[in-house]
């Protein structure tokens, strides 16, 4: 079924009740895991039957980390998951187990880890923190392989690229750095710090790559934060997503919404079909937004009842699912009601 | 005490700063008159002068710090936040583990956790901070610093009493000093930079300079003899403060301190600016005050305090170290306040907002019982559930740390004033 994303609807909410800060699907597409300031994960089972509470379907709690959890990966096979927390810690966890435990903790950043990633063979994952730190770590055992030293502030993102063989890291200046994960050399740098800015009254350093997304032909890479943050300690700004050439690295387009939308754009993934999704929250709501590598501006725009921190694109190409404040995980569908 | 002249008109409300800022470059070339000064800037006079005297250093964190991420962390509950809690050099206290090189300064400070200030407004609640009185329109009160200068300066100190190393361009050219005269107004150095126009001016020689400052000090003396106001004799004590500024301006250089001392206190501007503090207390200023900005945090609360308060930790303890190591913090009261603390409840920004009721500050040095925890919050912070204090407690007991007697009263404009609000007292715990 091709996707309508002029469609969009909201077709399901998983409620766990505390505010939720990230959301993943599995490779199969059968869970949604979420975690939450109360520093669990949560995971909810898409084909179970309906619960006799709907507001309140049944979900699995993975309890073991001290601290908010803002990572969660999950290996091809789906059988493993991996989660970081505010503390530091990597954890490995068996993904679909009724009653998971920690398989392992490994204490992978000083301070913050922000962000994972799984390479697709499912043998390494790469993490980032606020320690300014990349490191790849063995799936198998636990080890950690390389660092990858070149960033020297806070790293927000990690990801893959779709054949293995390049890992991007992402930081708070909006350095985007390639590195051939084989050999742990830097290949090429992005420069996306159009989505920084020192403000000099406040004295804060704002902003950053706050999402990583290649597209499925290989054409383009999306690096999604804000702009325009005219007050960071405020919340004023606006989302934006820039759009890199893959091939020559140029940057061809910064794409923000028509409207004066104040918020940053969380996350940003590509549909099979070439348009970017992106989930933007702060002071003027939360929303979803479609846009075309070549355009400026959004061709859609959905907005959700809460402020939205994290996406991701379920396997069939049709479902949302958006983590929100408001402890609710809310599952959209581009295709038409009913 | 008593203050006849002095009223609180805004004729008066002229600022050491705003009088140097519109100093003439020829006033450069009355340095040469320095000499006459000489006798009380040579560095062994000042070390003297320090030995003898109290000073006040306050670490300003504007916009309202969070208690939670800096001295009442409340890990694994709903309010804590992602950071953890970590020990301190004292043991049974800990405090955020964004601090961790103040933690081993612990066994030097002391934290008041129980603040309830009942002001969320930034301007009241700076107000209230630094007079420990609420603001009203029936009274303006001296603050903090000027009363400090005013009780504890010390008049043949060649530097002014009260300075204020802020941020960004320079201070507000606001009246802090209110019914004490605008000789006790601040002298900002923004952004830690020397005040402007205190340079020799090259192409005046120091006979010329001397001629004209004669000239200059005998028509001032005529004026004031018939029309002595508090407004005239500021002009004069700020323009002889000028002078004796300009034979000390290197006090204001911190690249005259080594290196290493830079490199330790953090290549940032708060860093630099509490070298210059330590800088400025060892020549002998009475109060000094440095603003770290901006915790003001109702956005992505934990990425900015992350950023502010890892500067903060790295100055202020090298801070604290350097001035206990150096014989200074067993005679300088040190405060670390803000307008106010930040709510328990994380908002949906990942934010938090403006709180009152049940905050924390750090206090060291004179008059300062050090490694003390006072006052005590509930699980998750949202209640003061133990010695509950306001701003009025606080000036009582910055008064007494330094051995000034906050009951004691002073006549201004036809009004009998006590020093500190006569509804608070000290806070005895608190003070060795």
């Amino acid at each position: 079924m091709a996707a309508e994303p002029e469609k969009t609807h909201i077709a399901r909410e998983l409620k766990h009740g505390q505010p939720l800060i990230t959301c993943r699907f599995d490779p199969t597409g059968r869970f949604v895991f979420a975690s939450s300031e109360d520093e669990t994960i949560q995971r909810w089972d898409l084909q179970a039957a309906p619960s006799a509470d709907p507001a309140h379907p049944k979900a699995v709690s993975f309890e073991g980390h001290n601290g908010w959890v803002y990572a969660v990966a999950i290996t091809p096979d789906g059988q493993t998951l991996l989660s970081g927390s505010s503390d530091g810690q990597l954890a490995w966890w068996p993904a679909v187990e009724e009653v998971p435990r920690p398989l392992r903790m490994v204490s992978a950043h000083r301070g913050w880890l922000r962000s994972l990633a799984v390479r697709p063979d499912g043998k390494q994952a790469a993490s980032c923190g606020n320690d300014a730190k990349v490191r790849l770590w063995s799936l198998d055992d636990g080890t950690c392989e390389l660092e990858l030293p070149g960033h020297s502030r806070p790293v927000y993102r990690v990801a893959y690229t779709p054949d293995g063989t390049s890992l991007l890291s992402a930081d708070l200046l909006g350095l985007i750095i390639q590195w051939d994960v084989r050999s742990g050399k830097e290949a090429r740098r992005f420069d996306a710090a159009k989505l920084h800015l020192y403000e000099r009254g406040q004295a804060v350093d704002y902003g950053g790559v706050r999402d990583l997304a290649l597209s499925h032909d290989g054409a383009h890479l999306a690096a999604s934060g804000l702009i325009n943050a005219s007050n960071p300690l405020g919340a004023v700004s606006n989302p934006a997503v820039l759009i890199f050439d893959w091939n020559t690295g140029e940057l061809k387009k910064l794409q923000h919404p028509k409207e004066d939308i104040k918020g940053v754009a969380w996350a940003v993934r590509f549909h099979p079909d070439g348009f970017a999704i992106l989930a933007s929250g702060g002071t003027g709501g939360g929303f979803l937004w479609f846009t075309r590598p070549a355009e400026d501006h959004e061709f859609f725009r959905f907005q959700l009842p809460n402020t939205v921190r994290d996406l991701d694109l379920h396997p069939d190409g049709i479902h949302i699912a958006t983590a929100h404040h408001d402890g609710i995980v809310r599952l959209c569908a581009m295709k038409a009601k009913g | 005490m008593r203050c006849s002249y002095a009223c609180n008109s805004p004729d008066h409300l002229l600022s050491r700063r705003q009088f140097l800022g519109n100093l003439g470059a020829g006033l450069g070339a009355a340095a040469g008159l320095g000499a006459g000064f000489a006798g009380f800037t040579a560095p062994a006079v000042s070390a003297e002068l320090a030995r003898n005297q109290r000073q006040v250093l306050v670490i300003w964190l504007a916009g309202g710090a969070s208690q939670l991420e800096t001295w009442d962390p409340k890990p694994k509950t709903d309010t804590g936040g992602p950071f953890r809690s970590i020990e301190t050099s004292v043991p049974g206290i800990r405090i955020s583990e964004l601090l961790p090189k103040t933690a081993m300064q612990m066994h030097r400070l002391a934290l008041l956790r129980s603040i309830n200030t009942h002001e969320d407004d930034h301007g009241k609640g700076h107000y209230l901070m630094h007079t420990g009185r609420a603001q009203t329109p029936a009274a303006v009160y001296p603050h903090l610093g000027s009363v400090m200068a005013r009780w504890l300066g010390d008049e043949r100190n060649p530097l002014p009493g009260y300075i204020h190393i802020t941020p960004g361009g320079g201070g507000k050219g606001s009246s802090e000093a209110a019914f004490l005269g605008p000789k006790y107004n601040p002298l900002y150095l923004g952004n830690g930079q020397a005040p402007a126009n205190t340079a020799d001016d090259p192409g005046l020689s120091p006979l010329g300079a001397s001629g004209r400052q004669a000239v200059r000090m005998h028509l001032s003396d005529r004026f004031a003899r018939r029309r002595r106001t508090a407004e005239t004799e500021a002009y004069t004590t700020t323009y002889e403060q000028a002078l004796k500024l300009m034979t000390r301006r290197d006090v204001f250089d911190v690249t005259k301190e080594p290196a290493a001392d830079l490199e330790r206190y953090g290549s940032h501007d708060f860093g630099r600016h509490c070298l210059l503090a330590r800088r400025l207390l060892e020549a002998g200023t009475t109060f000094v005050q440095v603003t770290h900005s901006n915790y003001d945090t109702h956005n992505e609360n934990f990425d900015f305090h992350l950023e502010q308060v890892g500067e903060f930790d790295q100055a202020f303890a090298s801070l604290i170290d350097d001035l206990a190591a150096r014989g200074l913090l067993q005679h300088t009261l040190v405060v670390v306040m803000s307008e106010f603390g930040r709510t328990p409840r994380i908002n949906y920004l990942y934010g938090r907002d403006h709180w009152s009721k049940a905050w924390s500050i750090c206090l060291a040095g004179a008059g300062i019982a050090p490694g003390n925890v006072v006052g005590k919050t509930n699980a998750n912070g949202t209640e003061v559930v133990d010695r509950e204090v306001g701003g009025g407690h606080l000036f009582h007991t910055y008064l007494r740390a330094v051995g000034l007697d906050p009951t004691e009263s002073f006549e201004a404009d036809g009004r009998v004033i006590q020093l500190a609000d006569p509804a608070a007292s000290a806070i005895d715990e608190l003070l060795a």
